[in-house]
């Protein structure tokens, strides 16, 4: 047994980069060719990915904690914050019912344009931010078809909350999604059907079936469309009219303290963002490393 | 009219038969709202620009202003494009190929720019940048301006690129089978020869694929660029800012008429993406 072991390490620690041997195999790159390509790769995202986000950290904590705290507490920031989490609450959920309800019929079923609704679907990836928030403001503003009727209605959506969550919608709109689909594809039908054959009904198949089969998938999706909803500044930045205290979103709060030359203030409120990201890629990667051994398990046997 | 299929099965039937409920329901939803969010919407800024008649759309589309703001967009987002394909194409090689301590660390840091805001990006990579910055400075020592010069706008597109062709190429590299590589050995090929006649021309539709993802997301940037470029009209502004000021100018017909031309190109963008996914198809099987 334990002589078997040994011969299972030896033989996993033979990886193409690592010859048995000094010399170097045909299969594999000189070491010395290996080490630079190595330190490009590093300095490269050290000088781009690394640096900024350490900047950040450092900028923010720049001018003492004092300031740092007072930059959440003030009334215009404090109010950044509360519109930021009322549009990501309102904006989330929303994408996840219709990611949802979009993967179920794209995945469990064969119909005639499907992969054109896919493609529909896509578009909010491939517009510019700025497009995005401009189709609101032609549709809703001053000089739209609808705009007698909003006025009658007394509903303003440009420059007010409904325009900023409307924008964030489109913008975070496939997300969801786009992470089940495929998912949802690979499943297949075969336990659903199992189900239904066992006398369970279409909620109670979706509920206890379905949805424990995709959790995962859909915790990822809730997670990237959450930080996109909560950082999304170009279609907000168009819409929203920038209102101190009333219609800035953190972004939009962070530009008008950058632009005012207040450094300290416009990095502690994109710190908080930041660690956000932060966590939102941790997240991410445990939720890869879980599915990482689920595929090597399956390969394996 | 129904056509029907050569064998005499009806080819009109639009949805394949299957025992779960729940059809009409989700894909009944699911058109509402797309058609609410995103069709509605889009086909209204295209009316608008339609209703601005040929003549006047192409005089709004080809003003001075405009056409340099696009080709700053564009030039920019091709340089930036290009620089992803050479660094993205190490980066993803070396996280496939390699052991080394941090590599986890770097595989997951790849992925920054699709969490962090487009905001907070851009002031980061400004500060850093910029004339007192880590990097920014000692530059300035050697005569290099980044921060408000061009070369900011294809800093800030670089970043926002990168994990496009990163994870692009990095499944394909993944998958390559290692018997290709000692085949060419065995048959007398060196390691520059196998890596530049069998394993590029493999990497070619992925690497085609995160170049036009990349140069396409760039293209429509606008929260990462504006802090670190200079913006002067007609030298550094991008199209997109040209349209945030058209619209703070409630210049609508201008806005639409640049948004539309943006829009146009972005569709042929995604057309040429699924085309060259196509052909990988065909030509490997996969991408």
């Amino acid at each position: 047994m334990a002589q078997y072991e040994q011969d299972i390490a030896v033989y996993d620690s033979r990886r193409p980069d690592e010859p048995p041997d000094a010399h170097s195999r045909p299969t594999s790159e000189p070491a010395w060719v290996k080490w630079t390509l190595i330190a490009i790769a590093v300095l490269f995202l050290a000088a781009l990915l690394l640096l900024p986000l350490l900047t950040v950290f450092t900028q923010a904590l720049s001018k003492g904690l004092g300031a740092f705290f007072a930059a959440f507490t003030e009334p215009a920031g404090a109010a950044a914050i509360r519109l930021t989490l009322l549009v990501a609450a309102i904006a989330v959920p929303l994408n996840l019912v219709f990611g949802v309800c979009a993967a179920w019929a794209v995945a469990k079923y064969e119909f005639w344009g499907k992969s054109f609704l896919t493609t529909l679907i896509d578009i909010p990836f491939s517009v510019s931010p700025v497009i995005s928030g401009m189709i609101y403001v032609i549709l809703f503003g001053a000089n739209s078809v609808l705009s007698p009727y909003l006025k009658d209605a007394h509903l303003q959506i440009v420059f007010a909350v409904p325009g900023i969550v409307l924008a964030t919608i489109f913008v975070t709109f496939p997300f969801v999604a786009r992470e089940l689909i495929p998912l949802m594809q690979d499943q297949g039908t075969a336990e659903e059907e199992a189900a239904l054959s066992l006398g369970a009904n279409g909620w109670q198949t979706f509920w206890r079936v379905t949805l424990p089969n995709i959790r995962w998938g859909l915790l990822y999706g809730v997670l990237l469309c959450n930080a996109r909803a909560m950082g999304e500044f170009g279609a907000v930045s168009v819409i929203s009219g920038h209102i101190r205290g009333k219609t800035n979103t953190m972004p939009l709060h962070i530009e008008l303290l950058f632009d005012s030359y207040n450094f300290a203030g416009a990095f502690a409120m994109a710190s908080l963002l930041a660690l956000l990201a932060l966590v939102t890629l941790i997240a991410k990667t445990l939720l890869e490393l879980r599915y990482g051994d689920h595929l090597a398990a399956t390969r394996r046997h | 009219m129904p056509r029907r299929a050569a064998s005499g099965r009806r080819a009109w039937s639009l949805l394949k038969p299957s025992v779960l409920p729940g059809f009409g329901v989700t894909l009944g939803l699911s058109l509402t709202y797309l058609t609410l969010i995103v069709l509605i919407p889009l086909a209204g800024l295209a009316i608008r620009a339609a209703a601005l008649g040929p003549a006047q759309f192409w005089a709004l589309a080809t003003d001075q202003r405009t056409v340099n703001a696009l080709w700053v967009s564009f030039g920019s987002s091709l340089i930036a494009a290009l620089v992803n394909v050479v660094f993205g194409l190490v980066v993803a090689w070396v996280l496939v190929r390699y052991n080394f301590r941090g590599r986890r660390l770097l595989d997951a840091i790849v992925d920054l720019p699709f969490a962090l805001p487009t905001a907070v990006a851009g002031i980061a990579l400004s500060t850093l940048y910029g004339p007192n910055g880590w990097i920014g400075a000692p530059l300035l020592q050697l005569g290099i301006r980044v921060a408000y010069t061009p070369a900011g706008i294809v800093i800030a597109l670089i970043f926002i690129g990168l994990p496009f062709m990163v994870r692009t190429v990095q499944p394909v590299l993944e998958e390559l089978e290692q018997e290709l590589e000692e085949a060419a050995a065995t048959l007398g090929a060196n390691r520059y020869q196998t890596i530049t006649r069998v394993i590029l021309p493999r990497l070619l539709p992925a690497i085609l694929t995160g170049f036009a993802l990349a140069f396409a997301r760039a293209v429509g940037e606008y929260g990462s660029v504006i802090f670190i470029a200079s913006n002067i009209p007609y030298k550094s502004e991008i199209a997109p800012l040209l349209i945030v000021i058209r619209l703070q100018e409630f210049n609508e017909p201008a806005a639409s008429a640049i948004g539309m031309v943006m829009l146009i190109i972005a569709f042929v963008m995604l057309l040429v993406i699924n085309l060259i996914q196509a052909w990988a198809r065909r030509r490997y099987g996969a991408v």
